[in-house]
C-alpha cells in the first residue's frame, strides 16, 4: 500500500487531518520588516557595550589618574575607535527606532484630544537635543 | 486575446495530499478585479474543487483573509493589478493550521477571544429602570479605534510570536481586551490584567509592529498592547510604592 492511500484510510469526515507548517529558523530573513524588527532588537547589544564601557572608565577614575590616562589612551586606538564609531551608529538606530514608537505606547490627551503622533515623538529629540546641551556645556566649561 | 494573470494557489486535500503545494490558474485579467474574484473565477469555471472561505467581498465580515505574494490580506480588498504582471501567490493564513486548501482551523483564535472577556463587567449592574449607561463622545473616543476589529486575524498572520509561541493570546484579542478596559462603563480591567499579565498575554509581545502595519480597520494593536503594558507597568509600580493603597 502507498502512503498516499494510507493517508486516504485516515482521513474522514470526523478525523480531520490538519496540515501545520513549520516555522523555521530564518523566518526572520523572510521579511524584510522582521528583519528590521530584528536589528533593532540587536542594537541593544550595543547599548549594553556601551554601558560596560562607561563602568569600565569608572573604575579607572577610581584607580587614579594613571589608570585613567592609560584607559583614555586605549580608546585612541584604532581598534577601539572603529568599535566606538560602529558602535555608536547602532545606538543611533536604537535610540531612533525606539523613539518614533513613543507614541504608538503612549496616548497623551489634553483636554480630551490625543496629541498627534509628531509631538509625541518629538518631544523625545527635544528632550534629547536638552541634555546634549546641558552634558556639552558641563564638558567645555573647564576648557 | 484578452489578457490573463497566473495564480499560484496552495491546495491540501487531507484525504488525498502529504502536504500542500502549489497549483498554477490563468485566469483573466481584469482591472476591476480582486484577488478573490480570481479564486471564485477558478471555482466556477476552472476548478470547482478549490476551497476558501468568504462572504461580504467588501472588507466587513472578515472571512476572506489569506497570504497574498506572502503579506496577509484581505483577498476581496487586494486588487490583482497592484501585483502585475503576475503570478499571484495566494496561500492560507500563516501560523493556523490548514483545514483543506486556503481554509485554515480558527478554534483556537475563538478559544483566545473569549479568555479575554470581551464584554463589558460590572461590580453592580443598575437595574432597568435607572436608564442606559450613558456615554460623552470623549469617553466613545478613547476605545473607538479597538472595536472597529473584524476578526479577519490578519494581524496573527502578521505576528511572528503568534508562529513561535502557540499559547500567545494575540494582538486582535489584546486589543479587544484594552477596548473593553478603556470603555467607561466597564469595571473589570484589573479582571483582564490578571489574564494578560503573563508571556502568554501582554509580556509576549516584543513590538514586532506588523499587526498593525497589516490591520485592514486601522485597530492598532500594537498600539493596544503596548498601552496596556504601560498600564500594567504602571500599575505594578503604584502597588510597590503604595501597597496599602491599591483596592
Ligand atoms: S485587529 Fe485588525 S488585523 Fe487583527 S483581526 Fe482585527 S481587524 Fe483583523
Ligand atoms: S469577503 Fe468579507 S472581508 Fe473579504
Amino acid at each position: 500500500m502507498s502512503p498516499m492511500s494510507n493517508l486516504a484510510h485516515h482521513h474522514t469526515a470526523y478525523h480531520p487531518r490538519w496540515y501545520r507548517r513549520r516555522m523555521s529558523v530564518w523566518w526572520w530573513l523572510k521579511d524584510r520588516a522582521y528583519m528590521k524588527f530584528v536589528v533593532r532588537e540587536l542594537t541593544s547589544v550595543f547599548v549594553a557595550y556601551f554601558a560596560v564601557l562607561f563602568l569600565w572608565q569608572i573604575r579607572a577614575v577610581t584607580q587614579g589618574p594613571d589608570a585613567y590616562a592609560q584607559f583614555m589612551g586605549r580608546l585612541k586606538t584604532p581598534l577601539f575607535l572603529t568599535a566606538n564609531i560602529v558602535a555608536f551608529l547602532f545606538v543611533l538606530y536604537h535610540t531612533i527606532t525606539w523613539f518614533n514608537l513613543t507614541p504608538t505606547a503612549m496616548v497623551v490627551r489634553v483636554r480630551g484630544k490625543r496629541v498627534p503622533d509628531t509631538i509625541v515623538a518629538g518631544s523625545n529629540y527635544v528632550a534629547w537635543l536638552i541634555v546634549s546641551v546641558i552634558v556639552a556645556w558641563i564638558f567645555t566649561r573647564g576648557i | 486575446m484578452p489578457p490573463t494573470i497566473a495564480l499560484d494557489v496552495i491546495r491540501y486535500r487531507p484525504e488525498q495530499d502529504a502536504e500542500p503545494a502549489f497549483q498554477t490558474y490563468e485566469v483573466p485579467f481584469r482591472d476591476d478585479w480582486v484577488v478573490l474574484d480570481a479564486l471564485n473565477y477558478i471555482k466556477d469555471r476552472l476548478d470547482g474543487s478549490l476551497s476558501f472561505r468568504w462572504s461580504c467581498r467588501m472588507g466587513v465580515c472578515g472571512s476572506c483573509g489569506m497570504m497574498v505574494n506572502g503579506k496577509p490580506k484581505l483577498t476581496c480588498a487586494a486588487f490583482l493589478s497592484d501585483y502585475l504582471p503576475g503570478p499571484v501567490r495566494v496561500e492560507p493564513l500563516n501560523y493556523f493550521p490548514i483545514m483543506r486548501d486556503l481554509i485554515v482551523d480558527i478554534t483556537d483564535f475563538m478559544r483566545k477571544l473569549t479568555k479575554v472577556k470581551p464584554w463589558i463587567i460590572r461590580d453592580q449592574v443598575w437595574p432597568l429602570e435607572e436608564g442606559e449607561y450613558r456615554q460623552t463622545p470623549e469617553q466613545l473616543d478613547t476605545y473607538k479605534q479597538f472595536s472597529q476589529c473584524i476578526n479577519c486575524m490578519l494581524c496573527y498572520a502578521a505576528c511572528p510570536i503568534v508562529g513561535l509561541e502557540p499559547e500567545f493570546v494575540g494582538p486582535a484579542a489584546i486589543a479587544l481586551a484594552q477596548r473593553y478596559n478603556l470603555d467607561s462603563r466597564d469595571e473589570a480591567a484589573g479582571e483582564r490584567l490578571k489574564i494578560l499579565s503573563d508571556h502568554a498575554g501582554i509580556w509576549g509581545c516584543t513590538f514586532v509592529g506588523e499587526c498593525t502595519q497589516v490591520c485592514p480597520k486601522h485597530v492598532d494593536p500594537a498600539g493596544a498592547i503596548q498601552q496596556f503594558k504601560l498600564t500594567a507597568a504602571l500599575d505594578a509600580l503604584k502597588s510597590f510604592l503604595v501597597p496599602w493603597g491599591t483596592r
